[in-house]
């Protein structure tokens, strides 16, 4: 009782359609991706073993970049927003200086002192480059570590609400700058800060490879 | 269920009277597949941001409380100077002028045996948990990328107690002297 054989039959596919998905998914791509934006101030982090990542809601970040220079910048989000023109409010009312409220707000980051802020303002965003730019001042010899009275008012803005404080230095910043910011933090008791790092592998071998092994949670 | 004959193992012995099966098609359209596997492609790579960074949390301590400052045993305590060209300089208890040099030792932060982190293994081996205090005083040469390797040390070395610390004119000068001595490993 021979069953009846199932002719055999080429086993390729046509790959034709497949083909042009792929093709038309490329081409989609190839033409719409915009490469990331050149960063303004070019940073590239440390690297660490910690684990969590890090915020991105209710931001208030440091930025040192490679000579040393502080910029300072604050999330994008809505909430953001409305932060960070209370913050050029502040800025209007207590330094007596005034300047465009919305192109403040538009800024990814400011890096100048409180005088110079109205023509900071009026250099295209595009033109704003790190390397460009002085940074906030943090000279201490001269008595004026703006860092701090920039920081001061970002407090005050954020009175009774959350703020995450991020630190985003440089690999080749100098300790000196450092702790210019680190001394900002604390003369307006901010105890509390994030360092943005890369993540890297735990040492095998180390004592928190061994409570990871454990599965001890660590606290960060 | 469409079933694949093995048992005919390629013969012809279909005698005139059998009939034959109905030809059914092996071939599947992949389109729909492909297309789905597509989309999710496309969903993945919005969706995904590459290599989230990390945050390194990290507390300072009030400096206006200085007088309830718990003093750091002298047993107990490594002190860590972070010098220019990731030099590490370290020496155990107390820095006087007498025995300065003898204790100053250098390292690097390499996995090696003049690591830092060997000594650190070393010196939170020989103490009392409560008594480790290690002291990382980065010098004005040292960059932020030393600062956060240390401080990265303590955290993969569990190390509890440790403290930032502003470098002194004796510490800044010895590493001037060592590091004129010669290259340190």
């Amino acid at each position: 009782m021979g069953r009846p054989k199932i002719p055999r039959k080429s086993t390729s596919i046509d790959m034709t359609a497949m083909c042009d998905v792929a093709f038309l998914l490329l081409s989609f791509f190839i033409l719409t991706t915009k490469f990331k934006p050149a960063e303004a101030i070019a940073v590239t982090t440390p690297s660490s073993v910690a684990s969590k990542i890090a915020p991105d809601k209710d931001v208030v970040l440091v930025t040192i970049d490679p000579t040393g220079k502080i910029f300072l910048s604050m999330g994008d989000d809505k909430s953001d927003v409305s932060k960070k023109e209370a913050l050029a409010d502040l800025i209007m009312q207590t330094k007596q200086i005034s300047f465009d409220k919305n192109k403040f707000a538009k800024a990814h980051f400011w890096g100048c002192s409180f005088g110079q802020l109205p023509s900071f303002l009026n250099i295209p965003e595009e033109n704003r480059k790190g390397n460009l730019l002085s940074g906030i001042p943090t000279d201490t010899t001269k008595g004026t570590n703006e860092v701090y009275e920039w920081l001061k008012l970002v407090t005050q803005v954020y009175s009774g609400q959350k703020m995450n404080l991020l630190l985003k230095g440089d690999n080749d910043a100098k300790y000196p700058a450092f702790k210019c910011v680190i001394d900002a933090f604390k003369k307006n008791d901010l105890m509390k800060f994030q360092m943005v790092t890369n993540p890297e592998s735990i040492p095998v071998g180390s004592e928190l490879w061994k409570s990871n092994m454990k599965g001890l949670k660590r606290d960060e | 269920m469409a079933e694949m004959d093995t048992s005919s193992g390629g013969g012809h012995k279909k005698g005139p009277g059998v009939k034959k099966g109905k030809k059914l098609s092996t071939r599947v359209d992949l389109t729909p597949m492909v297309d789905l596997g597509f989309l999710l492609i496309t969903f993945f790579i919005f969706t995904t941001t590459m290599s989230q960074p990390t945050a390194m949390k990290l507390f300072l301590p009030k400096d206006s409380d200085s007088k309830d400052q718990n003093k750091a045993k002298e047993s107990g305590a490594l002190t860590i100077l972070l010098g220019k060209d990731n030099h590490v300089f370290y020496y155990e208890g107390m820095m006087d002028n007498s025995n300065a040099s003898s204790k100053f030792k250098s390292a690097n932060f390499g996995n090696g045996d003049d690591g830092i982190r060997k000594e650190i293994m070393r010196k939170k081996a020989s103490t009392i948990e409560k008594d480790l205090v290690i002291v990382i005083k980065p010098g004005a040469d040292c960059t932020y990328k030393n600062v956060v390797d240390a401080l990265d040390e303590m955290s993969i070395n569990d190390v509890k107690k440790f403290a930032l610390v502003d470098i002194t004119d004796v510490e800044t000068q010895l590493i001037k002297i060592t590091e004129a001595a010669g290259t340190p490993k």
